[in-house]
């Protein structure tokens, strides 16, 4: 199989991927996803599910082999399942073994991942409190908390001190305070260095978390850049409108979108300050009383919206 | 409601095909097995116990008496058999008593009999003086000899009555005064009647004619012939069956023990921890070796278990078989640890595991002796019993424990065992291909 060329873009990127393909029979997974990843960056790939996040996440980490495309780790082309020393991989489930306590889980994937004698001591020590699990060192990990098992999951993932970390989904089915736990911990792991690749289906967590985002969809890269520059490139200036009103429109009234005919109305205006008092002027010229009203700042789902026509979730 | 309740359990069951397995084929294998064991092999054909012959006496008294044993459908007299060492298209030599002790020493037969030099002269004698025939047994079948000594006797009494009567008539002319000419005269004839009847039944039964066969005849007479038994094997073991049925029982939940801890691959297959382990410096290879291992340490300690409770609690003589029994255990450990990895390997949930595994180890405990031992069972069911390693397996702990046979006499069951070992692995990796990179 020929390697297609990586383009160079100036940076100097600790991952590459260009043109990754992979279909199962006739679901075409990937369809030519190409992105990277700069040193002590933290990108998001942000999807709806069924995108291809975890696909390429696997295929980065040597579990799926690619249909075609490349991918480089530090400049090295990655080719079957080897050659992955420098990379750490937090997957999507809770990975671990549910009789081990915290610290044995710990040690078996550090050894697994090549750690012995003082070092691996000194890492597993170094996980207990990043995680803040010292205390529960010895209990079973099947007696622990979602958030708690997450947290360990993602520790046995970088034990091995890895430049390149990929987390699929690092904060599926936590409460809202562990997951600001875990986003604090990935704080930490970025400021030690190391460039994390982090796929999720949560606006607020690429908001908040991203230094870039990657939007996949059906297996392509729809758009990336910053949060400001992928605002800047689809939905500009334009602020998104919630309404809440007394009934459903009888007709249809200029500016609003067609929804579901229920009372909850959206719009979209390009300049608030010129265009609001319009539209609230035709609604009520319409008969229609406004109960509440929301003009949201330009977000990811603004901008997800804008690209696909859809909700994340769907 | 309770229709509803009904078509859902008709439906569960309808597209569960390990329950349709468990309820049907099942209990219909076990059946036949067993009807096999105890009822022939399906044609109709009894188990016939296999009794070495060595006649030291040469007479025409022995022959007979041989002849007889040979009519009875439910021995096979061994007569001849290979020398020791022999190639394989070496012809068989007649059996001598040492030759015959040896086949019941290395349990290729349960009883021997051999017809001692002068056993023509004191045949039928009614004292209990005679020669006995001496009867070489391995007391671990404990029914082949009293089978062979009762069949034993009705063939002396089928075989000669002319010789008997003979023998009767002079104790009664001893002991009774005497026979007048006349009566000596009738009992001439009828001695010759006899001979003649016993001449015409060998001689229907040489063409194949069944209507005179020796069932027929009746007997009720017994203790014409003195049977002398000597163990070969296992004489001075307090409780022979014990180790048996230690080597048995252990085999057979070894093999559910495997295949239980085999399952734990596919716990982490579904829980995502074989994937991350992948994803380690591990391969596919080094993380089926690793579970082989941890596999065979499981096995090593049950077995060890097992032998040790049997013998604090029922005497079995452990530490003289030390050597014997590590090499079996190990041996053992490692066939079913590589069987635990491809019944893992081979399915894809812990339900389908479970279902598969109970029907597949209750089969070949079955056939390979762990329920009912194969020297109980017919010749046949026993060559079919080795299609199963645990018969091996069971073979080569019965050697060490009631044959204390030396190390070089177990290579054949190693060298089996050794065999599945490798051959199970090769298709635990070929099946393992599965969770490698997709």
């Amino acid at each position: 199989m020929r390697r297609p060329p990586i383009e160079e873009d100036g940076t100097n990127p600790v991952l590459r991927v260009a043109d990754a393909r992979k279909s199962y029979g006739a679901t075409e997974a990937l369809r030519g996803v190409s992105l990277t990843l700069g040193p002590g960056e933290l990108l998001g790939l942000l999807g709806p599910n069924g995108a291809g996040k975890t696909t390429l996440v696997r295929a980065l980490a040597g579990r799926v082999r690619l249909d075609g495309g490349a991918i480089e780790l530090h400049g090295q082309p990655l080719q079957g399942g080897g050659g992955r020393e420098t990379l750490g991989v937090v997957p999507q489930d809770i990975a671990l073994y549910p009789l081990l306590s915290a610290r044995e889980n710990l040690q078996a994937f550090g050894e697994l991942n090549g750690l012995r004698g003082a070092n691996l001591r000194e890492r597993v020590a170094w996980g207990l409190e990043w995680t803040g699990l010292k205390d529960r060192a010895k209990d079973p990990v099947k007696q622990f908390s979602g958030g708690m098992k997450r947290r360990l999951n993602i520790a046995c993932g970088v034990l091995h001190e890895p430049s390149v970390v990929l987390l699929d989904e690092p904060t599926t089915g936590v409460d809202p305070q562990s997951r600001e736990r875990i986003y604090e911990m990935l704080r930490r792991l970025r400021a030690s260095g190391a460039s994390l690749l982090l796929t999720t289906h949560q606006l607020e967590e690429a908001e908040s978390l991203c230094d870039r985002i990657v939007i996949l969809d059906h297996g392509r890269v729809i758009e990336s850049g910053t949060l400001a520059e992928l605002v800047s490139r689809t939905i500009g200036s334009a602020r998104r409108v919630t309404l809440h009103l007394d009934r459903a429109p009888a007709s249809a009234i200029a500016g609003l979108e067609d929804g579901a005919g229920g009372s909850l109305a959206h719009a979209q205006v390009s300049d608030v300050g010129r265009d609001l008092p319009e539209l609230i002027a035709r609604i009520t010229a319409a008969g229609l009383r406004i109960e509440d009203l929301e003009v949201r700042p330009p977000s990811l789902q603004s901008v997800f919206l804008h690209l696909t026509g859809r909700e994340l979730r769907e | 409601m309770i229709r509803t309740l009904l078509r859902i359990g008709w439906l569960n069951l309808a597209r569960d095909r390990v329950a349709q397995a468990m309820t049907f084929i099942l209990p219909i294998s076990f059946f036949s097995i067993f009807a096999m064991i105890f009822g022939g092999t399906g044609r109709g054909e009894t188990a016939s116990l296999p009794v070495a012959v060595v006649d030291e006496d040469r007479s025409g008294v022995s022959a007979r008496l041989i002849r007889a044993l040979e009519k009875e459908r439910g021995l096979r007299i061994v007569l001849t058999a290979k020398s020791p060492g022999a190639a394989n298209g070496a012809p068989e030599v007649t059996l001598d008593r040492a030759r015959a002790e040896q086949m019941v020493r290395d349990g290729d037969l349960s009883v021997a009999l051999v017809v001692p030099a002068g056993f023509d002269s004191s045949f039928g004698r009614f004292d209990g003086r005679g020669r006995p025939v001496l009867m070489l047994t391995d007391p671990s079948d404990p029914v082949a000899p009293q089978v062979a000594a009762g069949l034993m006797q009705k063939a002396a009494m089928t075989s000669a009555p002319d010789v008997l009567a003979r023998n009767g008539l002079v104790l009664f002319d001893r002991y009774s005064g005497g026979l007048t000419p006349k009566q000596r005269q009738a009992s001439e004839s009828w001695m010759k009647l006899l001979r003649a009847r016993a001449d015409a039944e060998s001689a229907a039964d040489a063409r194949g004619d069944t209507a005179m066969n020796a069932t027929d005849r009746g007997d009720g007479f017994a203790g014409l012939v003195t049977i002398e038994e000597r163990k070969v094997v296992g004489g001075k073991k307090t409780n022979g069956m014990v180790s048996f049925y230690a080597a048995g029982i252990a085999v057979m939940f070894l093999l559910f023990s495997a295949s239980a801890a085999g399952g734990s691959l596919l716990d982490e297959v579904e829980s995502g921890t074989l994937d991350r382990v992948l994803t380690t410096r591990v391969g596919m290879t080094g993380l089926l070796a690793g579970k082989w291992l941890s596999l065979i340490r499981l096995g090593v300690l049950q077995i060890v278990v097992m032998f040790l409770w049997a013998t604090f609690v029922f005497k079995l003589d452990l530490w003289t078989h030390l050597p014997g029994f590590a090499v079996m255990t190990l041996a053992t450990a490692a066939t079913a640890a590589s069987f635990g990895l491809v019944l893992a390997t081979a399915c894809k949930t812990r339900q389908q595991l479970s279902g598969i595994s109970t029907i597949v180890i209750l089969t070949i405990s079955a056939l390979g002796g762990s329920m009912f031992p194969r020297f109980l069972m017919s010749e046949t069911m026993q060559k079919i019993g080795l299609v199963s390693f645990n018969a091996w397996a069971l073979d080569g702990f019965v050697k060490v424990f009631w044959r204390d046979a030396r190390m070089v006499e177990l290579l054949p069951q190693l060298g089996v065992l050794a065999a599945w070992t490798v051959g199970l692995l090769i298709i635990a990796r070929l099946l393992a291909r599965r969770w490698e990179m997709s």
